[in-house]
């Protein structure tokens, strides 16, 4: 069939979506061929009518006004103020540019294994730790698919000592990434996978913060993915369980 | 929708712009008025706490569904669907070819507004969302990239197969009206 390659893109075309030169040489098609005409028009007459069907649940007047209520009056940004600030704020930059900065990457690193730890912790804590039980990774990995928009590898355990113990989906500044549980002799150890480009705060190897902190920490990115291994085991099982992971990617 | 043009000073001038389309978008998700209000409320709660780290001239629109969606995912409703609808495996795969249809012209036509309704309320919800923000919102597929945080050849075949299994579901409850298809075929004339 002659038409197949462009009744593949029809709903490309009817979004808009084709780039522009593509989109005139299929205008020209649409207009001189019957078939996809037709079939053009029907999935502009689906788009509306989803459009006018999906219009249908309208905030009540009492909710509308209750959440004015709760926002109204807390300006986070105000660009006037921003603007007499600006003057005084540039011999501040210029002064601290290189402090903050580096403040500022410590702070953001800070923030986010603060994250990570309440993660860990908020997880162990739930009545239902994770949404996918298996100890087999075969069954875990699969769990995932669809739910975040990339893919990792898990780790063979045969002849270690940590055992899996399900994963959960998990959110970190809005962005989804894998939670997955293991157990080393009654410690839970939480590993996290997040895409590194979505993260907020640019991290590397040895960026743990020297402060002591209640757990231990490895993190590192490999494959454009940012992996965390958190837990109160000791050190060396982190690191060891950061290793097997290490090797599976 | 950015703000960039019109340099809105506050949260609550870009915001609520969008109330009555998130909560609608809101309630298709959660199927309930109460955990909808909840939702919504809780996305502007989020989003006004991390409104400082919003990055001025990205697109709100998106920061903020993105905000729902994601809310929505880790509620109990949303864990419950998530963990009872799977995706399709071939998530990335080719766009489907499309199948030789019956005039769907005539069936939308035909199609009132509740069966429709009931047929999207019925699409498994990554179908749903998809659907309504690419027909309802009028996002571009880079909009609803960053809204679902997918690719945008995962939003092709989304959509491709959401509208596949909207018509497949279509479809049998219109028959009964099939006699009348014939005559107005004539009315499928092109753009």
């Amino acid at each position: 069939m002659v038409c197949e390659s462009w009744k593949a893109k029809l709903d490309t075309y009817v979004d808009g979506e084709l780039p522009s030169e593509e989109m005139r040489t299929f205008d020209a098609h649409v207009r001189s061929c019957p078939s996809c005409s037709a079939d053009a028009l029907t999935r502009v007459q689906m788009k509306r009518a989803i459009q006018v069907a999906g219009k249908r649940f309208i905030p009540s007047a009492e909710f509308r006004k209750r959440m004015q209520q709760s926002i109204a009056h807390k300006p986070q940004r105000s660009f006037r103020l921003g603007w007499v600030l600006a003057a005084a704020a540039v011999v501040i930059l210029v002064v601290g540019t290189l402090t903050s900065a580096y403040l500022g990457t410590r702070s953001g690193r800070d923030r986010v294994f603060s994250e990570i730890a309440d993660l860990h912790v908020e997880t162990l804590a739930s009545s239902s730790p994770v949404d996918v039980i298996s100890t087999d990774r075969h069954t875990v990995k699969p769990w995932f698919q669809g739910k975040i928009p990339f893919a990792f590898n898990l780790p063979e355990l045969q002849n270690s000592e940590f055992s899996l113990l399900g994963g959960r989906m998990t959110y970190l500044d809005q962005t989804p990434g894998a939670h997955l549980i293991y157990d080393v002799r009654k410690h839970y150890i939480s590993v996290f996978v997040f895409q590194e480009r979505s993260l907020p705060a640019r991290l590397d190897e040895n960026s743990l913060s020297p402060k002591k902190r209640p757990f231990n920490v490895e993190t590192w990115s490999q494959g454009g993915l940012r992996y965390f291994v958190i837990g109160d085991a000791s050190p060396a099982d982190i690191d060891t369980l950061a290793k097997l992971f290490k090797a599976a990617s | 929708m950015s703000g960039v043009g019109s340099q809105p000073d506050s949260f609550e001038e870009l915001a609520m712009p969008l109330f009555d389309q998130l909560y609608n978008f809101a309630h298709w998700l959660t199927q309930n008025r109460e955990e909808a209000e909840d939702l919504v409320q809780e996305t502007y709660a989020k989003a006004l706490k991390g409104f400082s780290s919003f990055q001025l001239g990205t697109n709100f629109r998106a920061w903020m569904y993105r905000i729902l969606r994601n809310t929505f995912l880790t509620s109990r409703t949303g864990l419950k669907v998530t963990m009872t609808v799977p995706l399709d495996p071939e998530e990335d795969g080719p766009e489907l070819a499309v199948e030789c249809e019956t005039p769907e012209t005539i069936l939308f036509e035909r199609a009132n507004r509740e069966l429709l309704q009931r047929a999207i309320d019925e699409l498994p919800m990554y179908f749903r969302e998809i659907l309504l923000l690419c027909e309802m919102e009028e996002m571009s597929y880079q909009e609803i990239s960053e809204t679902l945080s997918v690719p945008i050849g995962t939003v092709m075949s989304r959509l491709s197969r959401a509208r596949k299994t909207l018509r497949d579901r279509l479809r049998p409850q219109l028959q009964e009206g099939a006699g009348t298809v014939a005559i107005a075929k004539g009315t499928n004339h092109g753009l």
